[in-house]
C-alpha cells in the first residue's frame, strides 16, 4: 500500500540501525510520547535492535491508560442505565474502572457498542430516538476534531437524544510536567506525529527552549520511528536542542487550521486528573458551555462518582518513565492482561500490556539501566 | 440466499402466508413442529428425520476399526450473513473440521436449532439450504436434529448446536504429544479473510471489501498429507484466535518453543489494508477454511508440493518450526529482524484508535 | 491515539451538509469525512483516523523523506557495515 509499504523496508531499517549504532557514542533515554509509536517499537523489535546506549521510555501517549478513573467509573454508570446506548471506541471496553470493565456492563445487558467513527454514534442516536446516546470522547488532540464534529452535527441535524461524555488530554501539558519533574530521565522526544498533524508544531518551541531538549515530530511506520530516533540522537551528540519534523507528508508547521478552529468553538482547556500521574493543569479539554446541551456529565447524574486507585498499581511511574513494567512488584502476578490493575496493562499500546506481550522472555532489566 | 418459500402444502391453521415467520408453536413437538420439519428441514437436508437420533453403521461408510471422533460445537455468529457465506456454513464446516484435524473421516452430523419466535421463515430456509449444500461437498450428511422455540426478545434470532460424529482410522494418532523439536509448522493458505469479513458488515464498523469469509471443510487436505505416508504430528484449523492461538496453544500443550517468520506469513493485501485501518493484527484474526500443520520438516517440501496441487492448499506455505528454546512460548522474528513473543490472545480482537 | 492509515480518495459527495468520500486503503473501502481537509480531490492520498480525513499526503515531502532514508542507505551499503539481522 501506498505510503506505507515503503516506510516498512527491511534494508532501509538496518542501514538506520547501523547509522544510530555509529552515532550513539554515550548513553542517551529518549521518550516516544505516542502510544501508536510505543506500538510499533514493540511490534517490531525495535526496543531490542537499537544499541545499548539507546534507551526508549514508554511515555504517557495513550488516552486509554491517562484516561482519569472516575471518568471510566462515570462511563461505566452511564453504560449500565437503561435506555442508554453507550458507543465507545474499542480501546476502552477493556479498561478497568474501580470495579468492572465496559465489556462486562455489556454481559449484564447493558447496550455497549464499539464503533469506529464517533459519528456512528450520531446515527445510532437518529436510528433509536427513544434511546439516549452517548459516545465516550476519549483521545489526544488527533481524534478531538471527530469527537468535537459529533456536537455540531447533532446539533445541525437537531439529535436531541445525542450527548457526549468528554476526556480528552493534551500533549504538551504532559511534555512539561515530565520535563519539570527532578526525577526525569528523558533527554529527548519523539513526539506524536498525527497529534502535530491537527494541531502543528508551535505549542513545541516554548518546551524546546524551556527545557533544552530535542523535540522530532515522528510519524509511525518502522522507518519513521527509526529516524525519529536518529535525529534525536543526532541532536543529543552534537549537544544541540531543536525542534525537528521527521514526518513532513503529514506534518506542516502550522496544523490543521479549519480543524484546529472547530476545535477552539467547540472546547476548552480545563486542568484534568492524568490515572496514575496526578492533576496536570491545563491539560485536557471539556465541552464549552454553550455546548452543555450536548454534554454527557450535567445530563446524566454522575458528578459525584469518585475513585480510589489501587495501591499495587505503579502506572504512574510507569508512564512517566520512571519505571518499566517489569520492574513493577505487580507486573505478571497480581496484574497481568487477564487481571489489570490498570489500564496501561490492558489498552494495547499501554507500556505495561505491550511488555507483557513481547517480553516474556526478558528478566527486568536494573532502574536506570 | 434462497428462493422464498412456497407455503403451499403447510397446514399451520394461522396464515403463515402472511406473517411468514417462527412461531412458539415450531417448536412444541405438534403439528406446527412437524411443518417446520416436513417443509423446511427436510428437503433443505434430504432426508425425513422424524425422532431427533439416527443409527450409523461405519462399515456402510467402509469403515472398519479405528476410533470414534466425536465433536461439538455452537454458532451464534452475528451477523448470521457475510460476504462469502453465512452461519449456516459455519456450522456443517466447522465441526467437519474439528473432526478433520483429529485426523478422522467425518461422517455424519446432528443439528438442533434454538430458534427466537419471530425470526423470519425465509432467513431459517436460507440457512438450512446452505447447511446441505455445506454438507454435500463436506461429504457428510445431517442426520438428525431438533428444534426449540423461545419468546421473542430472549434469543437472539438462531442458534445452532452441530455434533458430529467420524472415525479415525487405525494408525492415525495425531496431537500435542507428538509435537517435538524438528518440525515445520505450514498453513494452507492466507490468513484472517473470515474473521474480517464478518467485521465487514457488522453494524459500527461497516466497510466496502473484496474480502469473503474463506469458510470451507478442509477434510481433503487433512486426509492428503496421511494418505501419502506425511509425518503429520497435530493437526489444527485456526479459527477464534486466530493462527496466533492455534500456534501458542500447541506450543503450550506440547511444550516446546515455536518461532514464527513475520515475513512469511501470507495475508492477502485486502485484508492486510482492514487489518491496517482498524489496527488488527491478521495473526489473531479468525479462519474458518484453513488448516495448520506441525509436520517433520523432512517432509515439509512434500507435504507443500502435495497441499499446493489441491484447490483448498493453494497459497500453502511454512510460516515458523519448533525449536527447542523457550519452551511453550512462541516468538516471531519480526520484518526488519527484530524478535517478538507471541501471546494467547484475551479477546476477539477489537478495532482500536491508538 | 493516532492510528492513522493512508488511502486514496475515489469519490466525493456531500450528505447532510457534510462533505464525505469514498477512501481507498488497498482493497478496502470506507466511507470518510472531509469536514477537516475540504480542498481533497479525487486522486489525492489522505490520512485517516476514526472517519476523518486528518490531512492531505504531501506527496513531495513523501519522496523527499524516502530519498533521504535511501542516502542513508546507501552510505552505509558503500562503508560496508551491514547490521547484524
Amino acid at each position: 500500500m501506498k505510503y506505507l509499504d515503503e516506510f516498512n523496508d527491511p534494508e532501509l531499517a538496518a542501514a538506520l540501525l547501523d547509522d544510530i549504532r555509529k552515532t550513539a557514542t554515550k548513553p542517551w533515554a529518549l521518550m516516544e510520547v505516542c502510544g501508536g509509536q510505543t506500538h510499533t517499537i514493540v511490534r517490531n523489535g525495535i526496543d531490542q535492535l537499537l544499541p545499548e546506549q539507546v534507551e526508549m521510555i514508554h511515555g504517557p501517549g495513550c488516552p486509554v491508560c491517562v484516561t482519569p478513573l472516575e471518568m471510566i467509573d462515570r462511563a461505566l454508570a452511564i453504560a449500565a442505565m437503561p435506555d442508554v446506548i453507550f458507543c465507545t471506541f474499542g480501546d476502552m471496553v477493556r479498561v478497568p474502572g474501580s470495579n468492572v470493565d465496559l465489556l462486562r456492563i455489556k454481559a449484564g445487558g447493558g447496550d455497549v457498542r464499539i464503533v469506529y467513527s464517533p459519528l456512528d454514534a450520531v446515527k445510532a442516536a437518529i436510528d433509536n430516538p427513544d434511546k439516549q446516546v452517548v459516545f465516550f470522547g476519549i483521545g489526544f488532540e488527533t481524534t478531538a476534531p471527530a469527537n468535537a464534529m459529533t456536537v455540531l452535527q447533532a446539533d445541525r441535524l437537531g439529535v436531541p437524544n445525542f450527548s457526549l461524555l468528554v476526556s480528552h488530554v493534551r500533549v504538551p501539558p504532559a511534555i512539561e510536567a515530565i520535563m519539570s519533574s527532578p526525577l526525569s530521565r528523558v533527554q529527548g522526544f519523539l513526539a506524536a506525529g498525527h497529534v502535530c498533524t491537527v494541531m502543528g508544531m508551535g505549542e513545541y518551541v516554548p518546551l524546546v527552549e524551556k527545557y533544552s531538549v530535542p523535540i522530532v515530530v515522528t510519524g509511525f511506520e518502522p522507518l519513521d520511528v527509526l529516524e525519529g530516533i536518529r535525529r534525536v540522537v543526532a541532536q543529543l551528540e552534537r549537544g544541540v536542542a531543536q525542534l525537528d519534523n521527521a514526518y513532513p507528508r503529514a506534518v506542516s508547521f502550522e496544523g490543521n487550521a479549519v480543524a484546529q478552529k472547530v476545535l477552539a468553538d467547540v472546547f476548552e482547556v480545563t486542568d484534568r486528573m492524568w490515572r496514575g500521574i496526578g492533576m496536570i493543569p491545563q491539560s485536557g479539554w471539556r465541552l464549552q458551555d454553550k455546548w452543555a446541551k450536548f454534554d454527557a456529565e450535567k445530563r446524566f447524574d454522575v458528578s459525584a462518582i469518585t475513585a480510589t486507585e489501587s495501591p499495587d498499581c505503579h502506572s504512574g511511574e510507569v508512564l512517566q518513565g520512571l519505571l518499566k513494567p517489569n520492574q513493577c512488584p505487580a507486573f505478571g502476578t497480581l496484574c497481568s492482561p487477564a487481571h489489570p490493575l490498570g489500564a496501561p496493562m490492558v489498552s494495547s499500546e499501554g507500556a505495561c500490556a505491550a511488555y507483557y506481550q513481547f517480553r516474556r522472555l526478558d528478566a527486568p532489566s536494573p532502574v536506570g539501566a | 440466499m434462497s428462493e422464498p418459500l412456497d407455503f403451499e402444502g403447510w397446514s399451520c391453521p394461522l396464515p403463515l402466508r402472511d406473517h411468514p415467520t417462527v412461531v412458539m408453536g415450531h417448536g412444541g413437538g405438534g403439528r406446527l413442529s412437524s411443518d417446520l420439519i416436513r417443509h423446511l428441514f427436510a428437503p433443505a437436508f434430504g432426508s425425513v428425520p422424524t425422532t431427533d437420533s439416527a443409527v450409523l453403521d461405519p462399515a456402510a461408510f467402509g469403515l472398519t476399526g479405528g476410533r470414534l471422533a466425536l465433536t461439538t460445537d455452537s454458532y451464534v455468529v452475528r451477523p448470521r450473513f457475510f460476504p462469502g457465506g453465512n452461519v449456516g456454513d459455519l456450522a456443517v464446516n466447522g465441526t467437519v473440521n474439528d473432526l478433520a484435524t483429529s485426523g478422522a473421516i467425518p461422517l455424519a452430523l446432528s443439528a438442533a436449532f434454538v430458534l427466537e419466535e419471530g425470526m423470519p421463515l425465509d432467513e431459517l430456509a436460507a440457512v438450512a439450504a446452505t447447511m446441505r449444500a455445506a454438507a454435500d461437498v463436506a461429504e457428510v450428511s445431517i442426520v438428525t436434529g431438533d428444534t426449540k422455540v423461545v419468546d421473542a426478545g430472549h434469543g437472539d434470532g438462531f442458534y445452532v448446536t452441530t455434533a458430529g460424529i467420524g472415525v479415525v482410522p487405525a494408525g492415525v494418532d495425531l496431537g500435542p504429544h507428538k509435537v517435538t523439536d524438528g518440525c515445520s509448522i505450514i498453513v494452507s493458505g492466507d490468513i484472517g479473510r473470515h474473521g474480517i469479513a464478518v467485521m465487514s458488515v457488522r453494524e459500527g464498523l461497516t466497510f466496502g471489501a473484496d474480502i469473503e469469509s474463506d469458510t470451507a471443510a478442509v477434510t481433503p487436505l487433512a486426509q492428503a498429507l496421511l494418505a501419502a505416508g506425511i509425518d503429520v504430528r497435530m493437526y489444527r484449523d485456526p479459527t477464534r484466535g486466530g493462527l496466533a492461538a492455534t500456534v501458542t496453544e500447541i506450543a503450550s500443550a506440547a511444550n516446546i518453543g515455536v518461532q514464527l517468520d513475520d515475513r512469511a506469513i501470507p495475508v492477502s493485501d485486502p485484508v492486510r489494508a482492514a487489518c491496517g485501518f482498524l489496527g488488527l493484527d491478521p495473526l489473531y484474526v479468525a479462519n474458518e477454511g484453513r488448516l495448520v500443520a506441525f509436520v517433520a520438516t523432512s517432509d515439509v517440501d512434500q507435504a507443500l508440493e502435495i497441499w499446493r496441487s489441491l484447490d483448498l492448499g493453494a497459497g500453502a506455505t511454512v510460516v515458523g518450526h519448533t525449536v527447542p528454546e523457550h519452551p511453550g512460548v512462541v516468538t516471531a522474528r519480526t520484518p526488519i529482524g527484530g524478535t517478538r513473543v507471541v501471546d494467547l490472545p484475551l479477546t476477539e480482537p477489537l478495532p482500536r484508535i491508538c | 491515539m493516532c492510528l492513522g492509515v493512508p488511502g486514496k480518495v475515489e469519490e466525493i459527495w456531500e450528505a447532510d451538509g457534510t462533505t464525505m468520500a469514498r477512501v481507498d486503503f488497498g482493497g478496502v473501502r470506507k466511507d470518510v469525512c472531509l469536514a477537516y481537509v475540504p480542498d481533497l480531490q479525487v486522486g489525492d492520498y489522505t490520512i485517516v483516523h476514526v472517519g476523518f480525513a486528518l490531512t492531505k499526503v504531501d506527496e513531495a515531502s513523501a519522496e523527499e523523506t524516502l530519498s533521504l532514508l535511501r542516502d542513508i542507505g546507501a552510505l552505509e551499503a558503500e562503508l560496508g557495515v551491514t547490521f547484524q539481522k
